[in-house]
């Protein structure tokens, strides 16, 4: 598998912690996503792993600890300050616009790298046109990558759920992420969906360089994917390294399988 | 025998007054499209901007505006009002629900119409102001071929005019641009907006901007028709039928579910009614409504509910 090229750190967490209520979702979480590495957070159901997403990409904001990105920290942040500063996701349970195409989600993903006045737009003539023809460029390319040619003018809440996931998967690389989350990108698919999935997330890896963080349940394919692991349990990192050192550590066996106390 | 001319009169007179509604109904779709919530306050609005158009243009003239000048300073006027009612009603009362349930800002927008129909009135006056912006006086059409002509009031073909232009607009709006497209988004899944860099309170702002002016251009039609007075916020009552005609998401909907009312109910009342005593107008719409419920529940060109079970 290829190794990121660099060490040079693209995302910081440092002492997370975030609170429903009294629920406790994470604890002093610190971690680091290095630029170019697939980086798995793992652990069991209600381990906190969605939260941290969350706070990553702005729906959450944190009552302790910050995030530095790109250099840049901060403990509030908006999701479109978020968008806008090179972070895309994907949702666990899919979040697309049911009542438009695949095209226009993917399209949708468009929205800050098309600059032109409204009033262009309306008129579809002169810089807004060749604006909208020079994304659609960029969106054909990702739906071709994609393999998703056939279901381009489909609305999207007819497609099959693995194609729903691909779709959704298209319109956060059209944002061309610096850092792409991933959440449960495999959940609920068959294996033959699964390996699809998993081609485009190493292609998507390889080709565009993009950072990807990702939550998946299916432990075969986080070991076979990702360079780095973190593993929560109660909103508490206990393991933190190469798939094979996490695959090993005492902790992460005891969390999954349960331990005698 | 009921003589051509007079069909075609009564034919051509409902269809005006339809596109009245739909002026009305646009409102709601906009909201709705944008947002996926029946936005209850819309009939406040108009009378908001309607009595701010018709107290400053008093005002203006008063104090010796001439007449183009004070109408396009009343029209600017009426316009900022909408937009600092947007810019209040986004940052006070749906910027909070963001990520709420439909039914949340539903009940948010009917707290919005007491407050707007209260403060309008409170600021502006509560009497009855007429407001002569279109000319009131008729056509006479083909007096040649039918005894006393067919008469068209001058009115409703501005009307018609203008909700022409709105709905061209509008369509091109929604369909082409950028902002359009990100309006859509907004109103199908809050988070996966936000996650592709749409900033939701900003979008919310536009759209009630435009519901606010597409209610301030309704107002300059019925107001000059009834008089600025409450129980313009009423229309919101008729354009009801219209949206469940039309389709709640449809703004050519909004048009043809207008025009359907419209005709259906003056047709009604001029032929129907000498047989079945008067007054159909005003529960045909209803009525027609309620028909298309049962046969098309998403309305003559509502999004098809897909589910996937």
């Amino acid at each position: 598998m290829r190794m990121p090229d660099t060490s040079e750190i693209l995302l910081q967490a440092e002492g997370v912690s975030l609170a429903f209520g009294g629920v406790k979702a994470l604890r002093d979480v610190s971690f680091d996503i290095k630029k170019g590495e697939i980086r798995a957070i793992i652990g069991p159901n209600g381990a906190g792993k969605t939260s941290m997403l969350n706070v990553i990409n702005g729906f959450y904001h944190p009552n302790h600890g910050a995030i530095t990105f790109k250099g840049r920290t901060r403990a509030q942040m908006q999701p479109f300050e978020a968008s806008r500063g090179g972070i895309a996701r994907t949702f666990q349970n899919v979040a697309l616009f049911k009542g438009m195409s695949a095209l226009d989600n993917i399209m949708a993903g468009r929205t800050l790298k098309m600059r032109r006045g409204l009033l262009w737009q309306m008129l579809h003539y002169g810089p807004a046109l060749a604006e909208e023809i020079e994304n659609r460029h960029r969106v054909e390319e990702i739906i071709d990558f994609l393999e998703i040619e056939a279901i381009r003018k489909v609305p999207v809440a007819r497609l099959a759920y693995g194609l729903q996931k691909r779709v959704e998967l298209g319109r956060a690389l059209a944002m061309e992420p610096d850092l792409l989350l991933l959440d449960e990108p495999m959940a609920g698919m068959n294996l033959e969906e699964k390996e699809d999935m998993s081609r485009f997330i190493i292609d998507v890896n390889n080709h565009y360089g993009t950072t990807i963080a990702l939550i998946e349940h299916d432990m075969a394919v986080v070991m076979d994917l990702s360079h780095r692991v973190v593993v929560l349990d109660h909103g508490v990192k206990i393991a933190d390294g190469s798939p094979d050192e996490v695959k090993k550590n005492q902790g992460v066996i005891g969390a999954y399988l349960g331990v005698a106390h | 025998m009921i003589a051509l001319g007079q069909f075609l009169e009564v034919l051509i007179g409902g269809l005006m007054s339809g596109v009245l509604y739909s002026l009305v109904a646009l409102g709601f779709v906009l909201i709705f499209k944008a947002s996926g919530v029946f936005n209850f306050a819309q009939g406040a609005m108009v009378l908001l901007a309607g009595l701010a158009l018709v107290r400053s243009l008093d005002l203006l003239v008063a104090w010796g505006f001439a007449p183009w000048a004070a109408i396009t300073l009343g029209i600017g006027f009426a316009a900022v009002i909408m937009a600092i009612t947007a810019w209040l009603i986004e940052r006070f009362v749906v910027g909070p629900l963001v990520n709420q349930d439909a039914l949340s800002l539903f009940m948010s927008t009917i707290g919005v119409t007491f407050v707007l129909e209260g403060a309008a009135q409170m600021i502006f006056g509560s009497d009855v102001y007429p407001l002569r912006l279109f000319p009131t006086d008729v056509w006479l059409l083909f007096e040649s071929q039918f005894p006393g002509g067919i008469l068209v009031n001058k009115l409703d073909v501005w009307g018609a005019f203008i909700a022409g232009i709105l709905v061209a607009g509008l369509a091109i709006f929604f369909q082409r641009t950028k902002t359009g497209r990100a309006l859509r988004a907004v109103a199908d899944d809050h988070l996966a907006a936000q996650s592709v860099g749409i900033p939701i309170s900003w979008i919310w702002f536009v759209v009630w901007l435009a519901a606010g002016l597409v209610a301030l251009v309704a107002a300059t039609v019925w107001g000059t028709k009834l008089g600025v007075q409450f129980s313009i916020t009423f229309l919101a009552l008729k354009a009801l039928p219209v949206l469940i005609i039309g389709g709640l998401t449809s703004i050519p909907g909004a048009i043809v579910g207008g025009l359907i009312v419209g005709a259906g109910e003056k047709i009604a009342e001029v032929f129907l009614g000498p047989h079945i005593g008067g007054g159909i107008e005003y529960w045909f719409a209803y009525v027609l409504a309620l028909a298309v419920l049962l046969a098309r529940p998403q309305g003559l060109f509502g999004e098809r509910i897909i589910e996937r079970i």
